[in-house]
């Protein structure tokens, strides 16, 4: 046990004074979450719009309020008449403004039916589109409200020149994503580069010649990265519940149980690579290229599945985040239980086992 | 001789497929004496070490190490023996009271021990204004003096040197040898693999490997007379280019 600690002290002292290690372990993790979170993020807040009420009644001043009420938009103009939208969007004010028809009571009462039309700035297409998404849902909230206590079906259409887009992607889904692609990069590249530089330098003849048995070794080369990779998972956690405000619906003990099957899979892997390496630029290259690479394209992290050719959809399957950012999308956006991921975690500890069985046998092999 | 032999070795045998690495060598080694293993690269030196250092598995043939047998006791001979390998062992980004920490860690010292080796050891080398600096920024001689004391840090019975100073400049190397010389006078045995045919001079015995097997064995003495020869440089020459033997 003594043995053991003062090796696993050695990797924190081998980690704590390369500066590249330690960037890519706690620099990186925060710099994307930022990056995803602010920079790329498609959701919409406090967007200032314009409003033309050309009717003043029940109907239109209630979904005035409610649109105005949720904290994507902001009025930042009241308008009186069709000659004034012109001016709003070309002072750069306005990113929408909203009509409501005239007669936009009576309309829906009498004939069922009513109209808005929405006229988004489209000099910039994403965020347009997020906005009309917005206020159509709000819109559609209202109908089926309505609908409850009437009969007749009544039913709001929305004039709008913009198309829905499917892809409508927020941080809430990038966090998992990105706790998988950091915890593949961590995990793996960082453990096979630390027993592929022992071996590239020669330290490891002497380890192997010492009492320590190799199975300690590795042991000790992995405990560092399991608790480095779980402290960088929890990193994104704490900023996506605390600065983004990604719900955990689900239960967190079941997340960090998750979690933890993920983070010992590429370590598997990472010890894999180490033993069919000699030199840390392999390793590097091995793990980019062999596990980075898949892991961001083909996991559903940026493409989805569903729209991928069957060869590439048939290679999905293999990719074990695929399967960890499902189960944690489900935690933590639906709240879902082990009976309902059970399959999801079962496939995950599948791989694992894999990997396992298949390193400790190639160390073995390589030490006759 | 009285005492038992530290290393003995008989018929021992490494092959790769049919490719013999080490082919049938028997040998002794007594307690306190410095053993040189000499040849060419390829002919077996590095594989004979490997066996007796418990890395590999002999094919055939045994070998004892302290009295433990090489296929069996191979965790008993890691605690008995001390390594330095060919390349540079230390770990360059650890200071060298660090290094010191970890491998008497690894040898399971207490940290008392530890202190006082430390301490010791740093006043021997000259080098206790050094304790906190990084091995990598020490001159490579510092660095290998510093390895070998380390393989020595828990007071091994045999120490196995894989060619400890390649690269290191002639008067270091002499003080390298200075310590061999105090570490086989406190009675370890010292098993080195060297190319320097002046360093093979400075060893008690010396065993020359030819193709995996041991084409002469003697002291330093012994061999250039029976090679008629003035200085090993020649005795090494008519053995591994003109195929004599002893």
């Amino acid at each position: 046990m003594k043995r053991f600690r003062a090796f696993v002290i050695k990797e924190f002292y081998h980690i704590s004074r390369d500066r590249r290690t330690l960037l890519i372990l706690f620099g990186m993790p925060i710099a994307q979450i930022m990056l995803f979170g602010f920079a790329i993020t498609t959701e919409i807040r406090n967007a200032n719009i314009g409003i033309l009420d050309l009717a003043h009644d029940e109907h239109s001043q209630i979904l005035k309020d409610k649109i105005l009420a949720t904290d994507y938009f902001l009025l930042s103009k009241e308008l009186h008449s069709e000659s004034q939208l012109e001016a709003s969007f070309r002072d750069g004010t306005t990113k929408l403004v909203i009509v409501f028809e005239p007669k936009f009571s009576q309309n829906l009462e009498r004939n069922g039916t009513a109209n808005i039309q929405i006229i988004a700035d489209a000099t910039d297409p994403n965020t347009a589109n997020t906005l009309v998404n917005y206020v159509g849902a709000i819109t559609f909230d209202y109908t089926k409200q309505l609908n409850k206590d009437q009969n007749l079906p009544l039913q709001i259409d929305l004039e709008t020149r913009m198309r829905y887009n499917p892809e409508l992607k927020s941080v809430y889904y990038f966090v998992p994503g990105l706790i998988a692609i950091l915890l593949m990069l961590v995990s793996a590249m960082m453990t096979s580069i630390s027993i592929a530089r022992e071996k590239e330098l020669g330290t490891m003849e002497v380890l192997l010649a010492s009492p320590m048995r190799p199975y300690q070794i590795i042991l000790a080369k992995v405990v560092p990265y399991l608790i480095l990779s779980f402290l960088d998972a929890m990193i994104i956690l704490l900023l996506g519940k605390y600065v983004f405000h990604v719900p955990i619906m689900g239960s967190l003990g079941l997340l960090i149980g998750v979690m933890l099957i993920f983070i010992a899979l590429p370590l598997a892997l990472g010890i894999l690579i180490s033993t069919v390496v000699e030199t840390q630029q392999t390793a590097l290259l091995i793990s980019l290229m062999g596990l980075m690479l898949p892991t961001i394209l083909l996991s559903g992290f940026i493409f989805p599945i569903e729209n991928m050719p069957l060869p590439l959809r048939a290679i999905s399957h293999i990719i074990p985040a695929r399967w960890f950012i499902v189960a944690v999308k489900s935690i933590m956006l639906k709240g879902s239980g082990l009976l309902v991921i059970w399959k999801e975690v079962a496939i995950m500890c599948g791989f694992l086992l894999f990997f396992i069985v298949v390193s400790v046998r190639k160390f073995k092999i390589r030490l006759e | 001789m009285l005492s038992e032999p530290v290393v003995r070795v008989s018929h021992l045998v490494k092959a790769f497929g049919k490719f013999r690495a080490v082919d049938d060598i028997s040998f002794e080694v007594e307690k306190g004496e410095i053993f040189g293993f000499l040849g060419a690269n390829g002919a077996g030196k590095t594989t004979a070490m490997k066996m007796l250092t418990g890395l590999w598995k002999p094919t055939s043939g045994e070998a004892t190490v302290a009295g433990w047998d090489v296929y069996t006791q191979t965790e008993k001979i890691k605690l008995t023996i001390g390594y330095m390998s060919q390349k540079f062992s230390l770990y360059s980004d650890l200071t060298v009271k660090e290094n010191i920490q970890l491998f008497g860690g690894i040898y399971g010292l207490t940290n008392a021990t530890i202190q006082s080796k430390t301490a010791s050891l740093l006043a021997r080398l000259d080098m206790s204004s050094e304790a906190n600096s990084l091995i990598g920024a020490l001159p490579l001689g510092w660095k290998q003096k510093l390895a070998f004391m380390v393989a020595m840090l828990h007071d091994p019975q045999v120490v196995f040197l894989d060619e400890p100073t390649g690269g290191v400049d002639p008067i270091t190397r002499r003080q390298f040898w200075d310590l061999i010389y105090e570490a086989a006078a406190e009675g370890k045995t010292i098993f080195v693999t060297t190319h320097y045919m002046d360093e093979a001079e400075y060893c008690d015995r010396i065993s020359m490997m030819v193709d995996g097997k041991i084409a002469a064995l003697g002291s330093p003495e012994e061999l250039k007379k029976g090679f008629a020869s003035d200085n090993m440089d020649e005795v090494f020459v008519s053995i591994a280019r003109e195929g004599k033997t002893l």
